[in-house]
């Protein structure tokens, strides 16, 4: 008989592996979200003391799955039963609760330990439809991929647990209502489909990369979470070329996640940061993701960012990144993305590539041409510019400004820092370009396949 | 199959008379049309509350519904596939789609 112990930390990693695979094969069966999560929680539930007496299973996902989907099946019978007894007290609200689901590719009767691979894909399909804000998007791909309590998800959002049920309860009413499909989008729909699906597993990622509000600038949790859904993405959509993309974007940038700050949480700029300490397997993986995909022509913006932030991963020092290539991948950046942050960050490396006389044209138009008004980077950016071409006062209005802008303890912190630098008549060293491309490298990598291309 | 309605809004309609007749006819033909109706312009519309008749649309409505159909999908993708070939999205406009909670629709006698 197994400990108790072991079976816990089983059902743990089964649960953070493949709640959404037992999730999804439920759904097909429940017809409806609310009863296959409670029978995909009950399922968990029951395992704890089946694996503590029984061992625990060989294929925890099938165990799981099938357990699952019997709950299912016999809360249906008990409802038809029960509706069966009572004609006249229960009246059916037909059509609302049936889910629209396609027929699997497997006939029903198969053997219900059997996977179907696309069902996992279904689900984070149906909880990225563009028929739902983002922020419930966001809330429901937790809830219902990530298998998160409502509780953690309002942590990891920074809402009151109240909000972040109600986004999930509304999402999930709107899903049957409005008749949102448990499908995989067909190939006509799918890249547009696919970009909302990325764009909230991106907005994960940067919510945790950069935390928009507390004392502690990454949270490590969300970008954990982050990563697997790419992971698990990847694994359904193999040949994506933005999947890639945003796996190796994903990988690069939280490869220098240990050395973003000190030991007191104080931000420190890129070329402060000790390269050593970079996860050099991350940056690895991420490079062997962005060549093939650089040398196949791909241009997505993730694949395109994933660039960016290798080259800088990939220089040995900070001196020696090689800032003009760095100014030609913005530039099919803001080809492919037409954003005013990625032209912001542009000009930061426009500044290295041919210096600070450069750029500061760039950014003050980027401010008179509005969209980044609350943005905390663009004075920023522009305090540094100012400092490095000697302009101290100037510098310090913009710091104030960038200050007023940003929630976030540990920028505050790096910003007011800045600021009581300037009272000293030095211009100050270095700048926020590091802090703003996010980055990792080798040498003879990434940039070097990017100038190769037509 | 489920029952959603497409509306049109004034500032956001678009396409002509026809075209929207033509669009109309491509979803009787196709089945999926229940019921379509255009308005007069808002400006011909009277408010009427228990105790006043004013001029004019309901005020606190910011948007003003220009015409709209009853159409049955059987999915949310399935309406919006419609939805989108409606001659005020294609020409730059926009439509909105509701689901139909209920209703009944009269069949003109002969």
């Amino acid at each position: 008989m197994p400990d108790r112990a072991a079976v816990e930390a089983a059902i743990t990693d089964a649960h953070r592996r493949e709640w959404a695979q037992v999730l999804a094969a439920t759904v097909r069966v429940a017809r409806s979200v609310d009863l296959a999560e409670e029978c995909t929680q009950d399922a968990y539930a029951a395992a704890l003391e089946s694996w503590v007496d029984d061992g625990v299973p060989q294929n925890p996902a099938a165990w799981l799955t099938t357990t699952a989907k019997r709950r299912a099946i016999d809360a249906l019978r008990r409802e038809q039963t029960l509706r069966a007894k009572l004609p006249l007290l229960l009246e059916p609200e037909k059509g609302v609760e049936d889910m629209v689901i396609d027929t699997p590719r497997n006939p029903p009767g198969e053997d219900p330990e059997d996977v179907v691979p696309d069902e996992p894909l279904r689900l984070i399909f149906m909880c990225c439809h563009p028929a739902l804000s983002q922020e419930a998007q966001l809330a429901l791909t937790l809830r219902l991929v990530c298998g998160l309590p409502t509780s953690d998800i309002a942590r990891l959002l920074l809402v009151p647990e109240s909000t972040a049920a109600a986004r999930i309860t509304r999402a999930k009413k709107k899903i049957a209502v409005a008749r949102i499909p448990f499908r995989v989008p067909r190939p006509a729909e799918l890249p547009d489909r696919l970009r909302a699906v990325l764009g909230v597993i991106h907005l994960v990622f940067t919510t945790g990369h950069t935390a928009p509000t507390g004392a502690s600038l990454v949270r490590g949790d969300l970008v954990d979470r982050a990563l697997h859904l790419t992971r698990m993405l990847r694994a359904l959509m193999p040949d994506e070329a933005e999947v890639l993309g945003l796996l190796a974007l994903i990988l690069v940038t939280d490869a220098r996640r240990a050395t973003r700050t000190d030991a007191d949480g104080r931000l420190l700029r890129l070329e402060e940061q000790d390269r050593s300490q970079w996860d050099r397997a991350a940056i690895v993986e991420a490079h062997d993701l962005i060549v093939p995909g650089l040398r196949g022509g791909h241009t997505g913006r993730y694949l395109l960012q994933a660039a960016i932030a290798a080259l800088h991963a990939e220089a040995p020092t900070y001196e020696e990144t090689d800032w003009p290539q760095l100014v030609a991948l913005y530039d099919r950046l803001l080809a492919t993305w037409p954003s005013p942050v990625v032209a912001l960050n542009r000009a930061v490396a426009v500044s290295m590539a041919s210096g600070p006389e450069a750029a500061l044209p760039l950014v003050d138009q980027l401010g008179t041409d509005g969209g980044l008004a609350h943005y905390s980077y663009l004075p920023a950016v522009r305090a540094d510019l100012l400092c490095r071409l000697g302009r101290a006062d100037e510098a310090a209005t913009a710091y104030r400004q960038a200050l007023e802008l940003t929630q976030n303890e540990a920028e505050r912190v790096f910003l007011a820092g800045r600021l009581a630098a300037l009272g000293g008549v030095a211009p100050l060293g270095g700048s926020l370009a590091g802090r703003l491309a996010d980055v990792v490298p080798r040498s003879g990598t990434a940039a070097q396949d990017v100038s190769r291309l037509p | 199959m489920a029952q959603y309605a497409i509306l049109i809004y004034e500032a956001a309609a678009r396409g002509t008379a026809d075209e929207h007749e033509e669009h109309a006819d491509d979803l009787l033909r196709s089945g999926a049309m229940v019921a379509a109706f255009g308005l007069q312009p808002s400006a011909m519309a009277t408010t009427v509350s228990r105790d006043t008749i004013t001029d004019g649309p309901f005020v606190d409505a910011k948007e003003v519904v220009a015409g709209f159909c009853i159409i049955e999908a059987p999915d949310l993708d399935a309406a919006l596939k419609i939805a989108r070939e409606n001659p005020a999205a294609r020409h730059g406009g926009s439509v909105e789609v509701r689901p139909v909670r209920g209703g009944v629709v009269v069949p003109p006698s002969a």
